[in-house]
């Protein structure tokens, strides 16, 4: 276990499929930028980030501290309440103060208001902000984000940024594939 | 895990899945009165096989909802994320399974019973063997759920998994009630296998269905 999250000549593999290699360093407190056309691997990358993907060849090396994963599937159960929905994660996370995690994670997501409102009531971009909700409140030293800007204004977008400025202030790192142009001071471009 | 069998017991009823497997249950067993007449003797005789036959049928019932929406929406993901072992999750959802569609069906069996002129020491027997065989029957579905997951058109698919595979429990859970404790313990043997081995293997589909 080191502090940056280093990946060295990764090829990902999905089905019969083979992506080329990849290689980065992400030290405390950097951002990675992954852009690429459609179809070119960039979530597969991000879920063997996660570890839940297939390594064809090379080496990933995950920072200690915990990862978080946010892709298109928000993985909140539909018929919870909001709050409810993420203080299942977060008590898996962080065992003894989800709530007040949850809490934090809503507001910084202007989500507070809507904590009592079943998940599948939520919009598309609401939806979006709450699966960061549950990223932010799960502690973890290394965020994947699977094209977080999708759906979200230009009012959350902008939260977003200060969102990930706040993480990398306190040393974690952000991994992001995305298609849109996302300006954050200081990312690493990979390009697919 | 506590979590994870908490939270699929409460979707196990909230979605009023229980009620559904009951029903479902109960109608099978009405079938048989309607379909080989009011004959008492028979009806008796052949009630126990056919409350085996109808609690088969009603545990193919839920198997589509088991895995495949965790998978879709991403659970099964943030649990691996998470570093859970995806045969300790599928145990997880085994216990919740058979916690969310066992005692509603034993509870149904007598009522099932009741309608078959069932006597009171073959549904005793019916009782314990539906006790025993249940979680091997649990076992199953998740492991049937977890095989086809990824898969179109599942539901059609699923009983023609399941159901050759829950052949033995059939027999010998059938074959207790004239059988008596041996058969009760053949049963008991069957389901402790199924139970010991679906996790490793719904665990391997869940994984293969991910990558």
């Amino acid at each position: 276990m080191s502090d940056a999250l280093v990946v060295d000549r990764l090829v990902v593999t999905r089905g019969e499929r083979r992506f080329s290699p990849v290689s980065f360093v992400a030290p405390p407190g950097g951002a990675v930028l992954v852009t690429g056309p459609n179809g070119v691997g960039k979530s597969s990358l991000l879920r063997v980030l996660a570890g839940i993907g297939r390594i064809g060849e090379g080496d990933v090396v995950r920072p200690a501290g915990g990862v978080a994963l946010m892709d298109e599937a928000h993985a909140l159960d539909r018929t919870l309440p909001l709050g409810a929905a993420l203080r299942f994660w977060a008590r898996l996370d962080v065992a003894p103060e989800s709530a007040t995690r949850v809490a934090a994670a809503l507001a910084d997501v202007d989500l507070t208001e809507l904590a009592a409102v079943p998940v599948r009531l939520l919009s598309a971009g609401q939806r979006r902000r709450a699966a960061l909700a549950r990223v932010v409140a799960s502690g973890a030293r290394l965020w994947l984000l699977d094209e977080p800007g999708n759906a979200l204004d230009a009012a959350a977008l902008d939260r977003l940024s200060a969102l990930i400025a706040r993480h990398r202030a306190r040393g974690g790192i952000v991994v992001a594939a995305t298609h849109q142009p996302l300006a954050w001071p200081g990312a690493e471009q990979v390009r697919l | 895990m506590i979590a994870l069998v908490w939270r699929d017991l409460r979707q196990g009823y909230a979605g009023g899945g229980a009620t559904l497997v009951v029903a479902f249950f109960l109608l099978v067993a009405i079938l048989f009165p309607f379909a080989i007449g009011p004959d008492t003797a028979l009806l008796s005789r052949i009630g126990g096989g056919v409350i085996w036959a109808a609690a088969l049928l009603a545990a193919l019932m839920p198997v589509e909802r088991l895995v495949a929406p965790d998978l879709e929406s991403g659970v099964l993901d943030q649990l691996a994320v998470r570093g859970a072992s995806l045969a300790a999750v599928a145990a997880a959802k085994m216990l919740a399974h058979w916690l969310a569609f066992a005692p509603p069906l034993m509870l149904a069996a007598v009522i099932a019973a009741g309608l078959l002129d069932l006597p009171g020491e073959t549904l005793l027997l019916v009782e314990a063997g539906l006790l025993l065989g249940t979680p091997g029957l649990a076992a199953l579905a998740v492991a049937t759920a977890a095989l086809l997951a990824g898969a179109r058109g599942a539901g059609a698919v699923a009983g023609l998994v399941m159901l050759p595979l829950a052949v033995p429990l059939l027999i010998f859970g059938a074959g207790a009630i004239t059988g008596g404790p041996s058969g009760l313990k053949l049963l008991a043997a069957t389901s402790l296998l199924l139970v010991a081995g679906a996790p490793l293997v719904a665990g391997a589909a869940i994984r293969a269905a991910m990558e």
